[in-house]
């Protein structure tokens, strides 16, 4: 028996709504509880005096690219920077190549994760046969092989029908159904953000209209059936809007958004640097401003990373070439901390509800806190370490990152996986 | 004789006019105009390049852009490579940069680049020592032709509060964003005119004026440039066909009746016949489609110059 005792930190558990300076005491792989408890002796103490103690953050965003496109990322270097990030917990999204479309397939990303011994991973499965919107997926196979929610990832069923379907079937086993939103139709060929810039670049533009479409349609069909929907990556106004109103109606409709999109703009674009080549595009300011009061009126219930690794040379191409995406899970907490706890857009309790009780709940997980008897993954985090961005450090294997260079606030200090420290801050 | 004022110059590329200041644009074409009018007969081989080497990277097809740029260079002195990967290099999976440095490992001083990708220029910008200049990138800039335009309207018209209408696609045109960039900063009025689906609605924000009337325009511009209709944009549903297009925006004679008569008429080239302008209205007295090529080889050598050819200090 091992106990770790984690003395005077912040402790932060939105699932508990929790939010006191206190002692946390693990007991081998689990929480035992928070408090004095004398009658204990710690065979390792961490002082986290002027840190936030908070459960393992939950990524349900994440692309590991394993199988295929190891070039890219692997389920061991994926989870491993999940972990640098302070993410116990990813989902992974189901376009590998080939994709996880069947039990098997869902079942090597677990065993490829527990082989890697980092983050936990959490497949996501098809909605759909390889991806490609005719039949469904054996869903009801993918959920015995441990799939917890259901998409095509970036090619979003263009089929309202299927898409109907899919939300009807996946809720005989309460899964939800993650749409990226995208109307195909109205972004084919498109580079960024359809708007001034676009114009002024004379680049191919993905309107805004073509992602509210796509929620619209969604929303509508999750009102009809029943099913439990969540809008991947939200990068509009629009959307924000759209989300709201059904939530109001009591549509069973959950959303997140992604870094870049409260923070960058399609501006970064005219440096003509790929890593600013996402999908969603870089939006606007006014999108950025409806987004963060989308997080705090909690329109918005998660935010993710939305990695997307890309590797380097595959990246330097053209920018018409160059595939879209951007890494994010070692970036995620401080560019979230800068962005909405430094000018006050947040609370603390908020973000990292965003971070771990929501994404939890939405994937319907065991996981994201502290209450005795959870499985013991905690991030411990430095809310005042400001530091700088840099991508050449990063665990991923990729490096196409848009906030390389970033001064930011907030580091994670050290990060414990079912009761064991795998990361500690140096110094 | 072969000596040429010095004029202050501060840039390595020449990657688009919407970097340039109205004075820098200016100097451009007074240096151009140095290899036109000045006593110094401009088929006379000068010098002030020799020894440079000039490499022309073409990776969209071109024949007057090309053609005009390796003249330019050699009259000036220079080296002149070709280089035009028929999706040779870049197929085999070498990427832009690397094809780029190789050629550059081949001791270039500048490069003359095209590309279908907007931006392709200034990434290159970023990866070589040699100085870069935009031969025309996607549907971003075109700055020499943009200046030749600019150079063409200025021998005969000031441009200060001169009205120019551009027709056309101007959605998918390089020479229109060069155009309006440069002609806005040196005091022209700018009016862009065609169908929504070819006109992009933002673009007033680069302060154009915007039109979907040809006639309603043609009697308030000195000049007009009809930019380039591309066919296969009808294919891709922007307009029902040529033949419409061509009734409600192609210049004829009938059409030019309402126009000022000393309209000044340019087309960056090569033009469709029939379709954009009746072959009467290209040959007419109007027209300077052929004293645009002629200037091109002028304003090609100021900026080669400028760029690699202007003694030090």
């Amino acid at each position: 028996m091992t106990i770790l005792y984690i003395t005077n930190g912040r402790i932060i558990d939105p699932a508990q709504n929790l939010d006191i300076v206190g002692d946390l005491w693990i007991r081998d792989a689990l929480i035992l509880g928070i408090g004095p408890r004398p009658e204990l002796c710690a065979d390792r103490t961490i002082d986290a005096r002027g840190l936030i103690v908070c459960p393992g953050l939950i990524d349900m965003n994440v692309r590991l690219c394993e199988p295929g496109r190891d070039e890219d990322e692997t389920i061991a270097t994926g989870s491993a920077a999940a972990l640098r990030g302070g993410i116990t917990s990813v989902a992974c999204m189901p376009n590998t190549e080939p994709p996880i479309d069947h039990q098997a397939a869902a079942e090597f990303v677990y065993l490829q994760a527990e082989r890697a011994g980092n983050a936990s991973v959490f497949p996501i499965g098809c909605i759909t046969k390889g991806r490609k919107g005719a039949e469904l997926a054996e869903i009801g196979g993918l959920v015995d092989g441990g799939a917890v929610a259901f998409t095509d990832a970036d090619a979003p069923v263009a089929s309202a029908e299927i898409m109907r379907r899919a939300l009807e079937y996946c809720r005989m086993f309460d899964k939800p159904v993650l749409s990226h939103a995208e109307e195909t139709e109205l972004t084919r060929g498109g580079i960024m953000h359809e708007g001034g810039e676009s114009m002024r670049l004379g680049l191919r533009g993905m309107p805004a209209t073509a992602e509210e479409v796509m929620v619209n349609r969604d929303i509508e069909l999750a009102r009809l059936t029943g099913g439990r929907l969540h809008i991947l990556h939200v990068s509009t106004a629009g959307s924000v809007h759209l989300i709201r109103r059904a939530k109001e109606r009591g549509v069973r409709v959950t959303a997140e958004t992604c870094p870049p999109y409260f923070t960058l703009t399609e501006k970064k674009l005219r440096s003509f640097d790929s890593n600013f080549k996402l999908n969603p595009p870089l939006r606007t300011d006014d999108d950025i401003r409806a987004i963060i009061t989308g997080l705090a009126n909690g329109t918005l219930d998660a935010i993710s990373s939305g990695h997307n690794p890309q590797a380097h040379e595959k990246k330097l191409r053209e920018l018409d070439q160059a595939p879209f995406g951007a890494v994010g899970l070692e970036t995620l907490l401080p560019v979230a901390i800068t962005m909405l706890i430094q000018p006050g857009h947040l609370t603390w309790p908020r973000l990292i509800e965003k971070l771990t009780r929501s994404p939890a709940t939405i994937l319907g997980i065991d996981r994201g806190t502290l209450k005795p008897g959870a499985d013991a993954d905690v991030t411990i985090i430095d809310p005042a370490a400001y530091w700088t961005i840099d991508a050449t450090k990063f665990t991923s294997k990729s490096r196409n990152s848009p906030f390389d260079g970033m001064h930011v606030r907030g580091r994670v200090h050290t990060v414990i996986l079912g009761g064991e420290v795998k990361q500690q801050a140096q110094g | 004789m072969l000596t040429l004022p010095r004029v202050s110059w501060q840039h390595r590329h020449l990657l688009g006019l919407e970097d340039l200041s109205a004075a820098e644009l200016t100097a451009v074409l007074d240096m151009a105009e140095h290899f036109t009018h000045d006593a110094d007969p401009p088929r006379k081989k000068r010098n002030h390049l020799a020894g440079k080497v000039i490499v022309n990277l073409f990776f969209e097809p071109s024949t007057r852009t090309r053609m005009s740029f390796g003249l330019a260079a050699r009259r000036l002195g220079a080296d002149v490579l070709d280089f035009s990967p028929s999706g040779s290099s870049t197929s085999k999976g070498e990427t832009f940069i690397d094809t780029a440095k190789n050629i550059e490992a081949m001791g270039i001083d500048l490069v003359v680049v095209r590309h279908s990708a907007t931006g392709a220029p200034h990434l290159l910008s970023q990866h070589l020592k040699a100085s870069v200049v935009n031969a025309g990138d996607g549907a971003h800039e075109h700055p020499t032709q943009g200046l030749l335009d600019i150079f063409t309207i200025r021998q005969t018209r000031r441009l200060e509060g001169l009205t120019v209408g551009l027709v056309g696609d101007i959605a998918h045109s390089r020479v229109a964003r060069s155009n309006i960039h440069g002609l806005t900063k040196l005091g022209a009025k700018v009016i862009v005119c065609g169908p929504p689906t070819l006109v992009p609605a933002r673009i007033a924000e680069l302060g154009v004026e915007v039109s979907h009337d040809l006639d309603a325009i043609l009697p308030r511009c000195d000049v007009i440039n009809m930019l380039r209709i591309q066919f296969e944009r009808q294919r891709s549903g922007l307009f029902p066909s040529i033949t419409e297009y061509a009734r409600l925006f192609g210049l004829n004679t009938e059409r030019l009746k309402v126009a000022r008569p000393d309209l000044l008429l340019l087309a960056p080239g090569p033009i469709n016949r029939g379709v954009e302008i009746t072959p009467d209205v290209a040959d007419g007295p109007h027209s300077a489609i052929l004293r645009q090529v002629t200037n091109g080889l002028a304003v090609r050598m100021a900026v080669l110059y400028l760029l690699c050819g202007q003694p030090e200090g």
